[in-house]
């Protein structure tokens, strides 16, 4: 019991459902999942990447983000995580997670909600839920599944459930998808 | 305290294994504190070897390993890291990274810790990225070293902490049956 089967993929611990935040098609061959983390700068650069293989694959993949907060070294990560999903609870989510990529110095909770103004949302309910952390077991979970499907810091990404090790750049993330679509054809 | 050991093979030798008997250490864990392996016997230790502190930050063990505490709470373990560097260099790393578990400094002499663990890098000087779990009665429960440069995450010690969890559960089940049997059988 001494050793870790190293060879083997880690698997993703929860499968995608319903509590889920997923854009693309829902029978789409390839599944991408990402535990991501809105003050970490690597994850900024792949938000970028992101945009580009999902707009090559169009309807073949789906992309499902999850949140992997760690809140000791980015003290805005949780209020960021818990503010995209207070979006998200106003049908907002993924413009609201755009804007925090796009805005990664500035999610303070003032810019925040300037944030959620700008996507025309409710404010009130909007403050409201971030103040009472209605949304912090929900980035829990997704930070518990993380952990327990071998995350080890971000952005990590699945493909089709299995965690992908492989560079993120544009070339060969592109690449490790249209293999996974290719074998999701096959079976 | 543990024995120093003049033999061991160049490279380390290897790391003890399930079953075995964690070897009593005590070591600084600041300027004015000290703690024994068997300070926490009656529950669970991780015991985290990793070469240095000061390592990048988003894919590092350690702030991983903050964030997942409340997790290693929920098993009432105790996760203690373990490197050379002494307990000045802790105190900043820990403070700069607002780490709340204890580093300990296996520092003078240098490395015997990891030694007797089998986890000592003779060529560099530092401790192998390894993590260990000790039950509460001090037998390693589970071992694994990962490749020096890889974040081994959380997930092995969770998976560990939780059959060791499941025994004692099995085992309060088994005594309690035999309780019942006793008074059966007595009545």
């Amino acid at each position: 019991m001494s050793t870790k089967a190293t060879g083997a993929r880690a698997k993703l611990s929860l499968p995608v459902g319903e509590r889920d935040h997923i854009i693309g098609p829902e029978h789409a061959a390839v599944t991408l999942v990402e535990y991501g983390d809105y003050e970490c700068p690597y994850c900024g650069a792949a938000q970028l990447i992101v945009k580009e293989v999902q707009k090559v694959m169009s309807n073949s993949l789906r992309f499902v983000f999850r949140h992997f907060p760690l809140t000791q070294i980015h003290p805005h990560a949780e209020v960021a995580a818990e503010a995209a999903e207070s979006a998200g609870a106003q049908d907002r989510f993924w413009e609201m997670h755009d804007l925090l990529y796009a805005n990664q110095q500035l999610l303070d909770p003032a810019h925040l909600v300037g944030f959620a103004e700008e996507l025309s949302l409710d404010t009130v309910k909007f403050v409201q839920e971030l103040r009472d952390h209605v949304h912090h077991e929900h980035v829990r979970e997704d930070f518990t599944s993380g952990v327990r499907s071998g995350v080890n810091g971000t952005p990590a990404f699945f493909i089709n459930g299995f965690r992908y090790d492989g560079s993120w750049q544009f070339g060969p993330l592109l690449k490790a998808l249209e293999d996974a679509s290719v074998d999701a054809n096959a079976i | 305290m543990v024995e120093r050991t003049d033999n061991e093979n160049p490279n380390g030798g290897s790391a003890l294994k399930a079953e075995t008997t964690a070897p009593d250490f005590t070591l600084s864990s600041g300027a004015d504190e000290k703690v024994s392996l068997s300070d926490f016997r009656g529950r669970p230790v991780i015991l985290a070897f990793y070469p240095a502190d000061w390592s990048p930050v988003c894919g590092d063990q350690m702030a991983l390993y903050n964030e997942v505490l409340p997790e290693f709470k929920r098993f009432n373990a105790e996760l203690l890291g373990v490197s050379v560097d002494g307990v000045w260099c802790h105190r900043a790393y820990r403070e700069h990274r607002n780490l709340h578990f204890r580093l300990l400094s296996d520092f003078e002499p240098k490395g015997e810790v990891a030694r007797t663990y089998g986890v000592y890098r003779h060529g560099e000087g530092v401790t192998e990225r390894a993590l260990f779990v000790i039950d509460g009665e001090g037998r390693i429960a589970w071992s694994y070293v990962s490749p020096i440069e890889v974040n081994p995450g959380a997930d092995g010690i969770l998976n560990a902490l939780e059959s060791l969890s499941g025994k004692e559960v099995a085992n309060v089940d088994k005594s309690n049956r035999r309780e019942s049997q006793t008074k059966s059988a007595s009545r």
